[in-house]
């Protein structure tokens, strides 16, 4: 991005993009070009473990999918000699006439998205990193991990090639360390560190694996569990320790630490791997320079609590690790919402470019006459060619019965080979054709798109897949590789010969968005979809709106809560396309994605709503704390309790002079498993406040681990320098209140003197986490499973962070897990651009590979409905028989039903019992050929 | 397999979201495996009902594979 200008709704942006000196149409990412070319270069993607050639891809799932030529190295570029990739380049994509060149985009809104930048490499030398070879970062070790890394896997130290015994991790590097600049908790490598540890001990099971942590911050949804799991089943050590420095004597490794109680210890290891923290992107200051956006104090882009997606220039937004540091889950839910923002922006603007394309009519006629199968065996350049005998395979594909036409074809994914391909396909009337080539994983669609553009059902194709699966994994066999060419051929005309078109139905979308909850995310979710142009319903059980944001006195970053709350409320109450219906339940929902019917009860009167998608935001509740005297002084309080109390002033403190906070009451294995994430921030920013409101004050907080992750980890600091006092205890020995004679204490086992401590305290203040809301009714009748702690589960952690199995259905907020507000609100933002996504397209397709149950021969028994993981399938009545029938649209086409039929009625579209049969008797017949011949 | 003259043929069910792509991946990395399996592909493991297994046997698989 060279240069930015305009404004919101209408930016031009200049772009220079560097010449890849390989034409990404052309290339078929065969990778020919890298083996012939003679210059090696350091595999970044690798982390520099191993070497590829000039020309390469950095990945395999790289988009696009096309490899480029690294300019700096290249021998024709540079020296005008070499050229061998040119010439080995069958597909002629090798393009030296390339130069950089400049676009000029004309855009309504910028995403910024540029990720995190490294730790650099003199903070890691503090380590021994670069001083002493078996001292690795933790992406080094990731890539060492990995089952397609340089070492397939396989966990050796760089100094001799040797497995490890010993390995240690040291956390925080370049992390909570403001003397490299970063005081910041990059948030993910407590996780990482344990990830990567568990996947090494499954490599590599003898490994001895020490852990050095300062806070052990795994607050993610589920991996406290994950942690502990992993803990228990590898027998890691975790020490509580940061360890300064990284020595060698005598060819290993040591590490000097000081453990909780004080005692020095020594250890040596052979490994040392270093959890390298998430940095500001290098570029961030040019970012900045270029689209006028603010940064924070640590160079992030600078956002608020309650717009987290909104940068400080209207029309330009952030998503990921440029945010602040981030999992996964994270960037891939403000990725989703993000879009949001951009859709609110650019209502006006859908659909304004969009293309519509029309196939002429399918010849009916045709399909009526005998299979007559086409067969295109592709050479692939010499990916195929170059080891199997793709000729001996068209002429064997000749023999077949019903195929009227076999050749082959030099790259049939090439325009020109397309247009061949559909040119035989019609002067030789074929109704069926065989692709044996690469993937249908990949090219199926291009080739379905052929067959459709004349008049062919886009079902009638079957591919052999004889270049992944066949010519790149027997490369030293060719006479092997030909005989299984020939067998997955035979296969493919075989299920070819039964193929039937497939009609590709679609269904009308209800444009209206059912919410359910009326907190933070509700509102959030329902604005967002209300301002993207689509008609909400926000369905709320209580009086009013505003969940559990009613009760907080101020955001994180200081904001007054009162202030969010009340516009996000006057927002939503003046939008015209959102319905509110406050003191109302929701009783039943019926439908599928599209068409749902929900039952609403307000007053002990049932309504009924129409609507197309569903975003389910019923939030959490503040745990109700048992023991520690609540309930029975009213000098103790929860978090919330206390803000509530802080917002009417200071009064309550007049006579106080010390408050102790107890962090994870209920949390983290006490009732609840689950970590709830937000309270040690929560406690941080109250301790603050009182030491604010009465500087006097002597404030104790007594805690598990701190958990301020990323930016939060500001105000940690800041706590600790204005002199509140942190003690930590372990969780099986939890702090206890107690009634005095004068008052309230607290006792405390305090690891680092070795003694337990009484606390007299004017107040003790819970940190009382988060539990679900009854979510089990919701659950059963969205068929949409929860968590064991009881919130949402999430269709994919990674994948798909805001839907859930059932499609059409998603999920913000706390209904999901414990959170801030700060997520919460991006999550609303994820799940109202996912809601959006049916209502915009107005029809829902659907896959033609569904499910189709034969009503003659269902005996209504029901074990299809049963099994179907996606509510697929419904129980009716025909002529009072009960029957199951498919609700298409919401078929995944993947046969649970048809493989559990008692009575065979229910068949696959594509995948038919016949067609499998077939294939198997073909897979069959190879085998009593072979035995002839062997006879 | 040749050096022990055991040649079994092998008929493997791979679902289409995860065996199947990671075959194809194996491909992509170029890893070498022995010619001995055909493949069918289908749309889930669930898909795979018990007579498709007994099926094989009955034309003479060695063996079944089933990915996913």
């Amino acid at each position: 991005m060279r240069k930015v200008a305009g404004e919101a709704g209408n930016f031009t942006v200049e772009i220079l993009k560097e010449p890849r000196y390989i034409d990404e149409d052309k290339c078929t990412a065969c990778g020919t070009c890298t083996m012939y070319c003679p210059r090696p270069v350091v595999d970044w993607y690798n982390e520099r473990l191993e070497v590829t050639r000039a020309p390469h891809i950095d990945y395999a799932q790289a988009i696009p999918a096309s490899y480029y030529i690294d300019a700096k190295a290249c021998l024709r570029i540079n020296h005008e000699t070499c050229n061998l990739c040119a010439q080995t380049c069958t597909a002629g994509a090798i393009d030296f006439s390339q130069r950089p060149r400049t676009m000029e985009l004309n855009v309504g809104s910028i995403v910024l998205t540029p990720g995190f930048g490294r730790i650099d490499d003199d903070i890691l030398r503090r380590f021994g990193y670069g001083v002493y070879p078996d001292v690795v970062t933790s992406l080094e070790f990731e890539r060492l991990t990995c089952a397609s890394g340089p070492t397939e896997g396989h966990i050796v130290r760089p100094s001799d090639e040797k497995t490890p015994k010993k390995v240690a991790f040291l956390q925080c590097i370049g992390s909570r360390d403001e003397s490299c600049g970063n005081g910041f908790c990059s948030t993910v490598c407590c996780m990482y560190a344990i990830k990567e540890a568990s996947v090494a001990k499954e490599h590599e099971p003898d490994l001895d694996i020490t852990l050095f942590f300062m806070d052990i911050r795994t607050m993610g949804k589920g991996f406290d569990a994950f942690r502990e799991e992993a803990v228990k089943k590898y027998g890691f050590n975790i020490v509580r320790a940061r360890v300064p420095k990284v020595e060698e004597v005598d060819g290993r490794l040591v590490l000097n630490y000081v453990e909780e109680d004080g005692t020095s210890k020594s250890d040596v290891f052979d490994m040392v791997v270093l959890s390298v923290g998430l940095s500001p992107p290098e570029d961030a200051e040019i970012i900045s320079e270029k689209t006028g956006i603010e940064l924070n104090q640590h160079s992030f882009c600078k956002t608020t609590q309650a717009s987290p997606l909104s940068t400080t220039v209207d029309g330009v937004y952030v998503a990921g690790a440029f945010q602040g540091p981030k999992d996964i889950p994270e960037s891939v839910t403000q990725a989703s919402g993000v879009a949001a923002n951009v859709s609110e922006l650019l209502k006006e603007a859908r659909g304004t470019r969009a293309v519509t394309v029309s196939y002429p009519d399918e010849d009916k006629a045709l399909m009526e006459e005998e299979p007559r199968i086409g067969v295109f065996v592709c050479h692939c350049g010499v990916n195929i060619a170059g080891v199997v005998d793709v000729k001996a395979v068209r002429d064997y594909a000749g023999s077949l019965p019903n195929v009227v036409l076999y050749e082959d074809t030099l790259y049939s994914c090439s325009q020109d080979a397309l247009k061949h391909i559909a040119e035989r396909i019609r002067d030789e009337r074929l109704n069926r054709v065989v692709i044996a080539a690469c993937s249908p994983r990949t090219h199926e669609p291009l080739f379905q798109e052929t067959l459709r553009s004349i008049g062919l059902n886009p079902a009638l194709i079957e591919m052999a897949n004889i270049r992944d699966q066949c010519a790149w994994v027997h490369a030293q066999e060719p006479e092997a590789a030909t005989e299984k060419s020939k067998d997955l051929v035979r296969m493919a005309v075989a299920k070819a010969r039964l193929l039937e078109p497939l009609q590709q139905p679609t269904v009308d979308v209800t444009p209206c968005a059912l919410v359910i909850g009326g907190g933070a995310s509700g509102m959030t979710a329902a604005l967002s979809i209300a301002d993207q142009g689509y008609k909400v319903v926000l369905v709320e059980r209580e009086k009013e709106l505003g969940g559990n944001l009613r009760r907080l006195g101020c955001t994180f970053d200081g904001e007054e809560a009162k202030k969010v709350l009340n516009s996000l409320i006057t927002d939503v109450k003046r939008h015209k396309l959102i319905e509110v219906m406050i003191s109302c339940e929701v009783k039943n929902v019926s439908g599928y994605i599209g068409n749902f019917t929900t039952t609403v009860e307000h007053n002990g009167k049932s309504e009924l709503i129409n609507h197309g998608v569903i975003v389910v935001a019923t939030g959490g509740r503040e745990y109700k704390p048992k023991g520690y005297l609540y309930g029975d002084s009213d000098r103790v309080l929860t978090q919330l309790e206390l803000e509530a109390r802080l917002s009417k002033g200071k009064s309550f403190l007049r006579n106080a002079s010390r408050v102790v906070m107890i962090q994870c009451v209920g949390s983290r294995g006490e009732d609840m498993s689950h970590c709830s994430k937000i309270c040690c921030t929560q406690a941080v920013k109250n301790a603050l406040k009182l030491k604010e409101a009465r500087p006097e004050l002597d404030v104790f907080i007594l805690y598990g681990d701190m958990r301020t992750y990323g930016l939060y980890e500001d105000m940690y600091r800041e706590a600790r320098l204005k002199g509140i006092k942190f003690i930590r205890f372990d969780a099986d020995r939890r702090p206890e209140v107690v009634k005095k004679s004068r008052g309230l204490s607290v006792k405390v086992f305090d690891k680092i003197i070795g003694e337990e401590l009484e606390i007299p305290a004017s107040y003790v203040v819970l940190s009382v986490g988060i539990s679900p809301a009854a979510n089990e009714g919701l659950s059963q009748m969205l068929k949409a499973p929860l968590t064991k702690d009881g919130f949402f589960l999430e269709a994919h952690a990674k994948l798909r962070p805001v839907e859930v199995a059932v499609d059409g259905v998603y999920i913000c907020g706390l209904s999901h897990g414990a959170k801030g507000l700060e997520e919460s609100i991006a999550q609303a933002k994820a799940a109202a651009s996912k809601a959006v996504i049916p209502l915009a397209k107005g029809k829902v397709s659907v896959a033609p590979i569904v499910s189709h149950v034969d009503e003659k021969k269902c005996i209504g028994c029901g074990i299809c409905a049963s099994l179907c993981p996606f509510s697929a399938i419904e129980l009716i009545k025909v002529d009072k028989k009960r029957k199951a029938r498919t609700i298409t649209a919401s078929c995944k086409g993947c046969g649970i039903c048809a493989s559990h039929c008692p009575t065979i009625a229910i068949s696959m579209g594509g995948f038919t019992d016949e067609a499998i049969f077939a294939q198997i008797h073909a897979f069959g017949q190879g085998l009593e050929q072979g035995i002839n011949e062997e006879n | 397999m040749a050096d022990t003259g055991y040649n079994p043929k092998i008929l493997g069910f791979f679902c289409h979201w995860c065996c199947y792509a990671a075959a194809d991946s194996a491909g992509v990395s170029r890893y070498q495996y022995p010619p001995n399996v055909r493949v069918i592909r289908v749309m889930c493991t669930g898909r795979i009902d018990m007579r498709f297994i007994l099926e094989a046997f009955k034309v003479g698989a060695d063996g079944v594979f089933t990915g996913g």
